[in-house]
């Protein structure tokens, strides 16, 4: 039997003295997109750090295709919250910076990710400083930034976060696009309900602080789902259940 | 090139204003030359005496760039250590503050007692007071470096060093400039103090020696010589940071 590409078992951590995750556990198949869906706060940045390995578990383990975290290289490709581009590095040495820090010499990874600007829908930008960007094309940039490392899976943590609805809806459009053409496995972590329901295969429903798993929501919904898919009414459905364990759960938000 | 012009054009107008206001005090109040002497006067006998100028300005320039470079280098070398090392952060930094309480007009003359009249005692005074400004503009600027972007450089396996040299180096670029701009204007004073607390040339020991000889527009002509020089050295410290951070350049323009 193939092991799963990631395999949380039981994991607590907590942070000045004060308990963050309660016994987590999840899994995630190669291949799959899960998101972490819960209120803010709830620990969902402190599970990336314990994955990105700079914040050590309390208890439990993590295995990634069976081995331990840590005994592999980074298994991870970690796209934070904001886009993080270097401001003094052009849009082409922003991308190729994991392969960098990887030893890769800069002309070898430069030849590595420019044939992948067009799908990006960067061409034409590799010589741009980020500020001369606009917010989706960052993104794009730093998504572009995150694969090109070709590690076992994808941590996007609030990838769209930052940005305006319309520019979002766009852009969790494009990514889904992106996913069905891509033999990627990914972890998104993120607040927003219809991001989750339209990109995950499964979701995990994390409770306030100490965050515990109160509910997986599997979607067996067709792709694509993102506007003009067949899904619409499913998808409400499911995300109005979502939304509903997600305010019972929050007292100070009942009328 | 003509909206840069016309951006100028203020600075140039008042600029003017002030010497042609000086200029008509001295000519219509009936005040003495030798109490405030027109600028016109301080031009003219600047360049009467051009040579003894030029020569006293070069052992100022000399002593003012070798002691900024000794400063900029010790300020570089242990931003970089205490930047590795939080114990000795906490061990160096309150020298570094006591360095800056001293009170330069007793130690000057102290500092020629124990170094000499050459070119010594000038260049430890200008570097004692351009340090701690470019000590604390680098490490201010490596304390800038956005936590995403470190967070990230770790996830992908970067070591400590690496990440110093990716992300918090040139995170520290836009304030090392600053601080640079701050203290290229200290450094030129801080020459002429330490000459006039005693040298065998310079351009503090020019104005010193004019003083005595109750000649008020040679110091005004050594003054006017220190402050151009600054500004010299001023608009090469911008040129530096334009050419050295293009990526502000691009910033700017979008944002204009």
């Amino acid at each position: 039997m193939i092991p799963p590409r990631l395999e949380i078992r039981n994991i607590a951590s907590s942070y000045d003295g004060m308990k963050v995750l309660n016994d987590i556990s999840l899994s995630v198949q190669p291949g799959e997109f899960v998101s972490i869906l819960g209120p803010s706060g709830a620990g969902k940045s402190t599970l990336f750090r314990l994955l990105t390995g700079t914040k050590s578990p309390d208890a439990g383990e993590i295995r990634v295709d069976g081995k331990m975290l840590g005994d592999a290289s980074p298994a991870f490709a970690f796209m934070p919250q904001r886009d993080a581009l270097m401001p003094w590095r052009r849009i082409i040495d922003n991308t190729t910076l994991g392969l960098e820090v990887q030893g890769m010499s800069r002309k070898q990874a430069r030849s590595r990710v420019q044939p992948l600007f067009a799908e990006f829908g960067l061409a034409g930008f590799e010589q741009h400083y980020p500020a001369g960007l606009s917010g989706g094309m960052r993104q794009r940039a730093a998504l572009l930034r995150t694969v090109v490392q070709e590690r076992p899976m994808l941590l996007l943590d609030e990838p769209f976060g930052a940005l305006d609805a319309l520019t979002r809806a766009g852009m969790q459009r494009w990514l889904e696009g992106m996913w069905m053409r891509h033999d990627w496995t990914a972890m998104l972590v993120t607040h927003d309900v219809r991001e989750a329901v339209s990109l995950s295969d499964r979701i995990y429903l994390l409770s306030p602080r100490p965050a515990e798993i109160i509910r997986v929501v599997d979607i067996p919904l067709a792709r694509p789902r993102v506007l003009g898919g067949t899904a619409g009414a499913e998808a409400a459905a499911i995300e109005h259940s979502i939304l509903e364990t997600l305010l019972n759960l929050t007292e100070d938000m009942k009328p | 090139m003509r909206a840069k012009l016309e951006r100028g054009l203020p600075a140039l107008i008042s600029i003017a204003l002030l010497f042609l206001a000086w200029e008509a005090y001295a000519r219509l109040s009936g005040i003495s030359p030798t109490a405030l002497p027109a600028p016109s006067r301080v031009l003219a006998e600047a360049w009467q005496y051009r040579q003894a100028l030029a020569d006293n300005t070069l052992p100022t320039l000399m002593a003012t760039l070798t002691g900024f470079a000794l400063s900029l280098v010790a300020a570089f070398v242990l931003s970089v250590a205490v930047d590795f090392s939080e114990p000795l952060r906490r061990a160096l930094f309150p020298i570094f503050i006591i360095s800056q309480t001293l009170p330069l007009v007793a130690i000057a003359p102290l500092v020629v007692l124990w170094f000499g009249f050459g070119l010594v005692p000038k260049i430890l005074l200008v570097a004692l007071v351009t340090f701690f400004p470019m000590l604390v503009a680098l490490t201010q600027g490596y304390a800038s470096t956005e936590e995403e972007i470190e967070q990230l450089l770790a996830s992908m396996g970067a070591p400590r060093w690496r990440r110093f040299l990716l992300a918090r180096l040139p995170s520290a670029l836009p304030y090392f400039f600053a601080g640079l701009r701050i203290s290229i204007t200290y450094a030129v004073v801080g020459a002429i103090f330490a000459e006039y607390a005693g040298a065998a040339k310079g351009l503090g020991i020019y104005i010193l020696s004019a003083k005595n000889n109750f000649r008020p527009d040679l110091v005004l002509a050594g003054v006017m010589v220190s402050s151009v020089l600054t500004l010299l050295l001023f608009g090469l410290s911008l040129l530096a940071a334009y050419l050295v951070m293009p990526w502000s350049r691009a910033t700017k323009e979008r944002k204009r």
